[in-house]
């Protein structure tokens, strides 16, 4: 699997939604990316990349491209 | 602080700030009452209003302003599903509505300022509430129920006391919201941090929000509350590697922390010398019966402690005997002053005395060790906590049954299993629960099964689901 195919299933996985959903996502855009869905998709984004992200990137977290912007901090590429 | 109550007499702190709002502006006590003042002045006394709250500046005003007018609120969630919604409002036929502005567009605006509007229904009921009737809560918010806890004058004054006693909450204190106003658990804080004189910094950000952090820290904030899902995310956000220096302690209640999370934040926060103290209530006692005192948090973590002042807890085996002997399961039983009057299912409900006479049966399981703190081991009554928010089962079937799907419900906290026969589709069941909810859907799981497993008179065997189905 590529970077981009393992992030964007971190998301597909966390919400529960089909691929074609998660480019335009946003926190609190979709019932599903609150708190408690936040924590979930942080989860599983470490998981897949086997990294441990810090308090203000967790918080900064806020869409899907800043995630790709946060997770180059961690050596991921996402392209 | 002696004999006074955080709505009527709070005066006597006129200069003290009262409210610290997320602009960093300090409102003084004697501010907060003449807005309180002002907008009750627009609301016959006795009467009932649903009070939509959030954490700002006008809602406390609001709510402290119907109490001391002894107008009635019903304190409302903001994200209410407007089904629901509609359907407490032909329950309760309230006279008024108070909401932000742009809440709610139906009716006669009567008032507006800082953001809230008044707004007068059309509704007139006859029946004169209960002179005791202080305040009605939900006890489900995410189902809809009609079901309310009506609460007394002397069940707020009451439990604001004992926590100011056993949490020596001064007027230095500076706690920061993280839980929303309609939630007992919240609204205990702004109660108890009022009769003290502190100052309260009110916010609606979450601790996901970078906003809250900096609230935090900038104003200087010495305690927040959480309950088991905030524990959660404290935890996924390295709370052991946050410098607060302003913090001097935090609280959990709405629902029981796994021991190792207890554990756990007993000892981060002992390192950084904040008092971690774990409590334990329900609406149906106003908001608080136990606390763990802080020194215990490690050696007794786990535990919902002691009862507060004022109150007392006993068990009760199956045949109402009290129980005497320690490490012995039976139901928890609370007396004291802040035992609520009792649920209201309508508006005439609301004229009903008081039917629980001091004495609230828990239906928590519980056992008490042989040094007097209790542990909460099971739960006699159908409900989970989801994510902090308590859904009652048999109403969540109702729901989803009269919505046209055919299922029953059961799981643990934080993931009900929602078990469905023939055809239906799970998703559709799920899209279903979350619209109403408002609840992450993760908190809940769909079923198929072949049929629901019933005994010969027809009721459901719960305890055969998971066995059966997994």
């Amino acid at each position: 699997m590529t970077n981009l195919e393992k992030y964007v299933k971190a998301f597909t996985d966390s919400f529960e939604i089909s691929e074609d959903q998660v480019s335009a996502l946003e926190y609190q855009s979709i019932v599903q990316w609150d708190s408690v869905g936040h924590m979930s998709l942080i989860a599983a984004i470490e998981d897949a990349f086997g990294i441990m992200m810090d308090t203000d990137d967790i918080i900064d977290f806020s869409s899907f491209e800043k995630g790709k912007e946060i997770l180059k901090k961690y050596n991921v590429v996402i392209e | 602080m002696n004999n006074i109550n955080f709505f009527d007499d709070i005066g006597v702190y006129s200069d003290n700030i009262a409210i610290i709002t997320e602009d960093g502006e300090q409102i003084s006590y004697r501010t907060l009452l003449n807005a309180a003042d002002e907008i009750a002045s627009f609301i016959p006394a006795r009467k009932v209003v649903f009070l939509v709250c959030r954490n700002t500046f006008q809602s406390v005003a609001a709510y402290i302003g119907f109490l001391r007018k002894r107008v009635i609120p019903v304190l409302i969630s903001p994200d209410i599903n407007k089904s629901l919604l509609s359907d407490l409002l032909e329950s309760y036929r309230p006279g008024y509505i108070c909401c932000p502005d742009g809440w709610n567009e139906d009716g006669e605006q009567i008032y507006q300022k800082n953001g809230y509007v008044l707004i007068r229904t059309g509704y007139d009921v006859s029946v004169g509430p209960n002179p005791q009737l202080a305040l009605l809560l939900t006890t489900s918010g995410s189902t809809g129920s009609p079901k309310l806890v009506r609460q007394s004058y002397v069940n707020i004054e009451s439990n604001a006391a004992s926590i100011v006693d056993y949490l020596k909450i001064t007027a230095d204190e500076r706690p920061i919201t993280t839980l929303p106003m309609h939630y007992t658990y919240g609204l205990s804080i702004i109660n108890s941090h009022l009769l003290a004189g502190a100052s309260i910094i009110l916010t609606d950000a979450t601790l996901l929000e970078k906003k809250f952090w900096q609230l935090l820290k900038s104003l200087n904030a010495t305690s927040f509350g959480g309950v088991p899902y905030t524990y959660e995310m404290l935890r996924k956000l390295r709370f052991e590697r946050m410098e607060l220096p302003s913090l001097r302690y935090i609280t959990q209640a709405g629902g029981k922390l796994p021991k190792e999370m207890c554990s756990f934040f007993a000892s981060v926060c002992s390192e950084k010398n904040i008092k971690f103290i774990v409590m334990y209530g329900q609406t149906e006692a106003t908001a608080r019966m136990s606390y763990l005192p802080w020194e215990f948090a490690e050696s007794k973590a786990g535990s919902i402690g002691i009862a507060i002042p004022g109150g007392k807890f006993s068990l009760i085996d199956e045949n109402g005997k009290v129980i005497e002997e320690s490490d012995t399961i039976g139901e928890l039983v609370y007396q004291g002053k802040n035992v609520t009057l009792g649920y209201a299912l309508n508006y005439q409900d609301l004229a009903k005395g008081d039917e629980n006479n001091g004495v609230l049966y828990t239906g928590d399981i519980a056992q008490r060790d042989s040094d007097g703190f209790y542990y909460i081991v099971g739960r006699k009554k159908r409900f989970l906590k989801i994510f902090g928010n308590r859904v009652n089962l048999d109403e969540m079937e109702s729901m989803l049954n009269k919505a046209g799907f055919t299922c029953v419900c059961a799981g643990s906290d934080d993931n009900m299993k929602i078990y469905v026969t023939g055809g239906q589709k799970a998703d559709e069941v799920k899209a279903f629960v979350v619209d109403r909810t408002h609840l992450n859907p993760a908190g809940f799981t769909v079923k198929q099964i072949g049929e629901i497993p019933r005994n010969e008179a027809g009721k459901v065997l719960y305890s055969k689901l998971e066995g059966l189905y997994g």
